[in-house]
């Protein structure tokens, strides 16, 4: 029994700390950007453009991860990309976590017309194609950090509800419910003291999922030119920007693809990891 | 067996909607589970309900400790009618009867530790001396006390349902309700529950009602058996006297299917 536990935790540790490692470097390098960018990142110069990475002929060390197409040094603008991105992430992630949530949350476990109400609502918004929709919302709001915050807490909120109902449901029917019942708990009460905390490891592991949504979703609006304005590098504008460029210079599409792919793997890693490392029951 | 009354329960019908039936408009028709229950239980007494599963046996429980609400006919809780209160009005009335439920894996919270699973019905309840009730409770089921730490998940069956049980008498309830208790053991703990709930009836003069199929089980409880059959008593005596002569057909074939141990001749 040991030995297996054992196991199962060590792995739980390297994927937890493997993610959270690479997500703390990038909180420091969006915090500490001004201090730790090589270069400006909106400055232009025309004659260093299209500069491949440091490890090939023709590089310039004061380049490290190369230019693009106007001469903009990469690594500056993925490190102020950074900055969108988690702020995204962050902002986006809880607000959607705990509206979606506490919705769900209130139709599992109390049913009867709260439960009608908000399904049908969660049915209907279903309804309408994300991408879609979130653009047309942009296209009403205007651009900007605020806009895409709401983007995705409006489009997102029915994927916390659903999972939260089902696993609310499926916890309010166990004996230890009836059991807080018979012992004089108040409905609400047994809400938030009994089915919370065992619906809590699915809330955070969606949670990083939903994390890790929000920086992708905010790529593909900057993708299509609806994020924050064009000046402000996102890893998104760098994506589709190195896209038009890609047979001359990969580096700048590569480089904030990877950036970002490693940061939605880590958030998802995190989630799973923490749920592994710190529930009373797999533990 | 003093005649001091504990439960009376005169005409108890409860209902459910029948949701699979229901029609697109309107409200669901209601299948009818108890069909008009008469019961009393004395003070004192360990009263075991049987039937075949669909009897009844469990949704009368629960109508006892007003988990759940009958349409009709009434429920006298020491003298006092629950039938119909309100929650809110039934609250501080909760300690004095409790239940221990049929699978201690689902009847006690996976994240809290034993402890804080004993400890929730005496904070709820306003008891003093939380932390002592809870050892002497730990002590009464025979589980040491260092358990008061661990998760339900790192213990046996046996001790889970020591647990559950634990939570019950931790109220020094007036009245417990059994609900299967050993269905979901294996023999010798089976035998170790029994034996320890037999004690505690000695001991703290519980009133119990202990809902089984197993009629082996009931016949070395309890003193009254009732059998229920489809939402109807068939019968409520004395147990020794319904094991004896049985009045209802019913009671017979329940009787009949006792698997009784039927050795080879190689074996004895």
């Amino acid at each position: 029994m040991a030995d297996a536990r054992g196991l199962v935790k060590r792995r739980a540790g390297a994927r937890l700390w493997l993610s959270a490692g690479w997500l703390v470097l990038l909180v420091l390098v969006a915090l500490f950007a001004p201090l730790l960018a090589p270069q400006d990142p909106l400055m232009q110069d025309l004659f260093a453009a299209r500069l491949p990475p440091f490890w090939a002929s023709g590089a310039d060390p004061n380049f490290p991860l190369g230019t693009d197409s106007l001469g903009r040094d990469v690594l500056s603008r993925i490190m102020y990309g950074a900055r969108v991105a988690l702020s995204v992430a962050l902002i986006a992630g809880i607000l959607t976590c705990v509206i979606g949530s506490v919705l769900g949350l209130i139709a599992g476990y109390f049913r009867g017309w709260p439960d009608v109400v908000i399904s049908r609502l969660v049915d209907i918004w279903m309804a309408f194609p994300p991408v879609l929709f979130s653009i047309l919302l942009i296209a009403v709001m205007g651009t900007g950090l605020g806009s895409i915050i709401i983007a995705v807490v409006v489009i997102d909120w029915t994927r916390f509800a659903r999972v939260i109902r089902a696993e609310a449901m499926s916890q309010g029917a166990m004996d230890y419910v009836a059991s807080a019942q018979v012992s004089g708990r108040k409905r609400f009460s047994i809400m938030l003291t009994e089915i919370l905390p065992n619906v809590m490891p699915t809330i955070v592991v969606l949670l990083t999922l939903e994390m890790g949504i929000a920086v992708i979703v905010e790529a593909i609006l900057s993708f299509v030119n609806l994020s924050i304005s064009t000046d402000d590098p996102t890893w998104g504008s760098m994506i589709a920007e190195g896209r038009l460029s890609i047979h001359q210079a990969w580096w700048v599409l590569v480089f904030p693809l990877i950036a970002l792919f490693l940061t939605v793997l880590s958030l998802s890693q995190l989630g799973e990891g923490l749920k592994d490392r710190f529930d009373p029951v797999l533990r | 067996m003093s005649d001091d009354v504990i439960y009376e329960i005169e005409n108890l019908r409860l209902s459910f909607p029948d949701m699979a039936h229901k029609p697109l408009f309107g409200a669901a028709p209601r299948i009818e589970i108890l069909k008009g229950i008469d019961m009393r239980i004395a003070r004192g007494d360990v009263v075991g309900i049987v039937g075949g599963s669909g009897s009844g046996k469990s949704t009368l429980g629960r109508a006892m400790i007003r988990l759940l609400e009958p349409d009709s006919g009434s429920i006298r809780f020491n003298g006092q009618d629950i039938t119909h209160l309100e929650e809110t009005a039934l609250r501080p009335m909760r300690r004095r009867f409790q239940m221990i439920f049929q699978d201690p894996m689902s009847s006690l919270n996976p994240r809290q530790t034993v402890g804080s699973i004993i400890a929730g019905p005496l904070k709820l309840q306003g008891f003093d001396r939380v932390s002592a009730r809870v050892d002497q409770a730990l002590d009464h089921v025979g589980l040491p006390r260092r358990f008061r730490s661990r998760y339900p998940h790192e213990l046996s069956g046996g001790q889970r349902q020591r647990v559950g049980i634990a939570r019950a008498i931790a109220t020094e309830p007036d009245f417990i309700l059994a609900d299967e208790i050993v269905s979901g053991l294996d023999v010798s703990s089976q035998a170790q529950v029994l034996n320890l709930l037999e004690q505690l009836v000695r001991e703290l003069g519980l009133t119990l009602a202990f809902i089984s199929h197993d009629l082996s089980v009931i016949r070395r409880l309890c003193q009254r058996t009732m059998v229920l059959y489809r939402g109807e008593v068939v019968e409520y005596r004395d147990t020794r006297a319904l094991f004896e002569a049985p009045e209802a057909e019913y009671t017979r074939e329940l009787l009949d299917a006792i698997p009784l141990p039927d050795l080879e001749q190689v074996w004895a």
